[in-house]
């Protein structure tokens, strides 16, 4: 027996495929291969006409996002893939996270890749395989999108790839028809938010729940939680300095936003409704968190736009139905500082064919394309060519309005930005002994301390 | 890549496999004399060199090399990545669960598989009993991690809210309150190992059953006529006799301790200061693109072992030579 360190690697590699085999069997596959299909017939192909013909050219995509959602992805295509003979290979896999940067890292990088990080973004730029957006797509990004969205695709100045979709983290979900029962309102500020929550508590009920576990990743609920109250407190200027690390994590500022959150989160008497004590959070699975609305053991959930997805069969969505969502209030009325999350696209080719896709996903007429191949709704991009009329979903509408709000001040989720040591892992562990019981103060000093110097 | 393009490289890599043997038995045929013997020896002994050297040899340089830089990669830190490892609370947190893992499971599986192999041994329902337990060693970690995360399920001591753990249910039954098992430290460690030892018994009741099996029946019998009583034939015949066997299976389920990584992941991800060095490992190197301290923590694992692994083989050779 000679030198044996590779060896956990066959056993990590195996438990791996193995651990991720028996979650995705039962959603249909983890990588799916093929073309675009589906979809209406294309006519009128004059908006495609600049694209040029490219019969008989192949570009691969490259993504995280599979089955169910990966199916409107490819009919949005279809439309490019019929006026010009191009054919959209796409492949959607769970593990795209570390296979893309293993892909990047050994030469084997796909023509375009989903990039939902702005940090992964930079990651795979350092690979050197990456290449910058061609000057039409920067054009596009301009024109649709708000400074801020350029920015996170810009690594040293250089502009790297359009936007893709976009969703609206700062949410709270309660139950319509609880709120009318009881006659309690929407607030519209923080400290709305607690009377509403002590009027709750005063009444027998804890008024929150949550739920922070999801595997390795355990914990990432409560960094939304902590991003949305940085923003809150201390407004999107000294955000950006906390997650670039301009400020130390274990300043003022942060460590107030922990502790707000925590009046919230690690407040007996307002967690964790039909679910247990405190400590219940660290167990209860982030897809289980918000259900106890239902039972009206809980009033209120604090969740991005996608949870939606996540109750069963015949709730209703809506503002007059079971369950529905109100943007989580600011200090005040005149700012409305918005937390949320995107994908980018990502081009390691510069073939025409490639070039011109790109540039397709960045203008209006595929996110319209996008949103009408999406009947059932749960897709939005914060571009501003998106025609809002056109989503069918009312939870759509909502964060479509919150993102397009002149008042609303975007910020992109914070520990997606920040290195992997700390985004993808001190981040999440730490928040996670918080919630069973670690001080914020060493909490915040741990994550500091894991900082990568 | 479709399945036609699948199969297709697999094609290949078949004949290709065909081909290098063809070559390899044809350069064989072509020596002869005094000295052919050797040559021969080396020529079969040469693809497994190669495939050696570049799958395991070459990554375990490399790795050694990696964990003396950060966590990029990029520059030279010496031995900071090691001292991380043994001074940062989180580290050594995951080498005090290692050390529980590797202290408990070995010798409770072993004791466990040992007292069932006697308890079963001759009894009428042998074969089903062995059967019964041997049973989870079929399933993969994964799977009973998923399993015993069920085992352990909490839910909350409230009206209208029914227990869907195993363990709480009995505990709600027997008057008391449903506990969160995987969440308190250190004993969510012990809880994990639990895992561990149910799968693993099974191996060491097999082993264990078929070397007291073969302990010569006229030692039994002398000692029977000696009056021996059932626990100085324990003590005194059956472990003296089945001593290699015993080591061989503490090592065996030592070494596969050491590097457990499934059960954590599955059931906690690491999350509650459950981690132990092989999922650690995991999470720096792929999650937090910690490279080098990754590296290091492959290196210490392999340390730990490589002198269970030597003990094994010996006593390995040592039993066969009887």
């Amino acid at each position: 027996m000679a030198l044996r360190p590779t060896r956990p690697l066959h056993t990590v590699a195996l438990a791996g495929a193995l651990g991720l085999g028996l979650t995705l069997a039962a959603c249909g596959g983890g990588s799916s291969s093929s073309g675009a299909s589906g979809g209406a017939k294309t006519k009128d192909c004059s908006a495609y006409k600049a694209y040029g013909d490219l019969k008989g050219k192949k570009v691969d995509i490259y993504t995280g996002i599979v089955t169910p959602e990966d199916k409107p992805y490819q009919d949005s295509y279809k439309p490019f893939e019929d006026c010009t003979g191009a054919k959209i290979n796409y492949q959607g896999d769970k593990a795209f996270e570390t296979q893309v940067l293993v892909r990047a890292k050994a030469g084997n990088p796909p023509d375009i890749a989903i990039v939902p990080q702005p940090g992964l973004l930079q990651q795979l730029v350092a690979t050197g395989r990456a290449k910058e957006a061609p000057p039409a797509v920067a054009a596009n990004v301009d024109k649709f999108w708000g400074k801020d969205w350029k920015g996170y695709a810009t690594v040293n100045g250089k502009f790297y790839g359009a936007p893709s979709g976009a969703s609206v983290k700062s949410l709270v979900w309660y139950s319509p028809k609880q709120f009318k029962d009881k006659g309690y309102t929407v607030p519209t500020t923080l400290d709305e938010l607690k009377a509403l929550s002590d009027k709750i508590a005063a009444g027998g009920q804890k008024p929150w729940c949550a739920g922070i576990g999801s595997g390795e990743a355990t914990g990432w609920p409560v960094t939304d939680w902590m991003e949305d109250m940085m923003l809150r407190l201390s407004g999107p200027e000294e955000y950006d300095k906390w997650v670039k690390h301009e400020i130390p994590f274990n300043s003022a500022e942060p460590t107030a936003a922990l502790d707000l959150a925590g009046t919230y989160l690690k407040n007996p008497k307002y967690v964790n409704g039909g679910l247990g004590d405190v400590k219940s959070i660290a167990t209860t699975t982030f897809q289980e968190g918000g259900l106890p609305i239902l039972e009206g053991t809980c009033s209120l959930h604090r969740q991005a736009s996608f949870y939606a997805a996540n109750f069963p069969k015949g709730t209703k969505v809506a503002e007059d139905g079971d369950i529905f969502a109100f943007y989580l209030p600011g200090k005040d009325t005149t700012a409305k500082p918005t937390l949320g999350g995107g994908e980018f696209n990502l081009a390691f080719s510069d073939r025409p064919e490639v070039k011109a896709f790109q540039t397709y996903l960045s203008t209006d007429l595929w996110a319209n394309n996008k949103v009408s191949v999406s009947p059932a709704g749960g897709w939005i991009s914060a571009n501003k060519g998106l025609d809002v009329t056109k989503l069918t979903n009312p939870i759509d509408k909502l964060a479509a309005s919150i993102l397009q709000d002149p008042k609303a001040v975007f910020r992109f989720d914070g520990s997606d930005q920040m290195p992997g040591a700390i985004g993808s892992n001190a981040f999440w562990k730490q928040s996670t002994s918080w919630i069973t019981g670690q001080s914020t103060k060493a909490t915040v000093d741990k994550i500091e301390a894991a900082w990568p110097k | 890549m479709s399945n036609s393009e699948k199969f297709l490289t697999m094609l290949s890599a078949i004949l290709l496999f065909v081909a290098v043997v063809g070559f390899i038995l044809f350069l064989a045929t072509r020596f002869s004399g005094r000295r052919a013997d050797r040559v021969v020896a080396w020529l079969f002994l040469a693809p497994t060199v190669v495939l050696l050297a570049i799958g395991l040899i070459y990554p375990g340089i490399k790795t050694i090399w990696q964990s003396f830089f950060n966590a990029s990669g990029g520059s030279f830190i010496g031995v900071d990545n090691y001292k991380t490892i043994f001074t940062t609370s989180d580290q050594v947190t995951v080498l005090r669960n290692t050390l529980l893992w590797v202290l408990f499971t070995p010798f409770v599986a072993t004791a466990v598989g040992l007292i069932y192999a006697i308890l079963i041994d001759k009894a009428r329902v042998e074969a089903f009993a062995k059967a019964l337990i041997f049973l989870p060693m079929a399933i993969s970690f994964v799977g009973a991690s998923i399993i015993w995360k069920f085992v352990y399920a909490f839910r909350p001591d409230q009206g209208g809210v029914k227990q869907i753990g195993l363990v709480n249910q009995v505990l709600v039954w027997l008057g008391g309150s449903p506990q969160q098992w995987l969440v308190n430290s250190p004993w969510n460690t012990l809880f994990l190992i639990v895992v561990m030892i149910w799968i693993q018994a099974g191996f060491a009741m097999t082993v264990l059953s078929a070397a007291i099996k073969a302990i010569p029946e006229d030692i039994i019998e002398a000692a029977r006529l000696d009056g021996v009583s059932p626990l100085g034939m324990f003590r005194f015949v059956t472990v003296p006799s089945i001593r290699p066997a015993l080591i061989v299976v503490l090592t065996t389920i030592g070494i596969g301790t050491l590097k457990v990584f499934d059960v954590v992941r599955t059931m906690t991800g690491g999350q509650f200061d459950t981690s132990v060095v092989a999922n650690e490992f995991y999470s720096q190197s792929f999650r937090a693109n910690n490279q080098g301290l990754g590296a290091a923590l492959a290196v210490l694992l392999f340390v730990l072992v490589t002198p269970i692994v030597a003990y094994n083989v010996k006593q390995l050779r040592a039993s066969e030579a009887r």
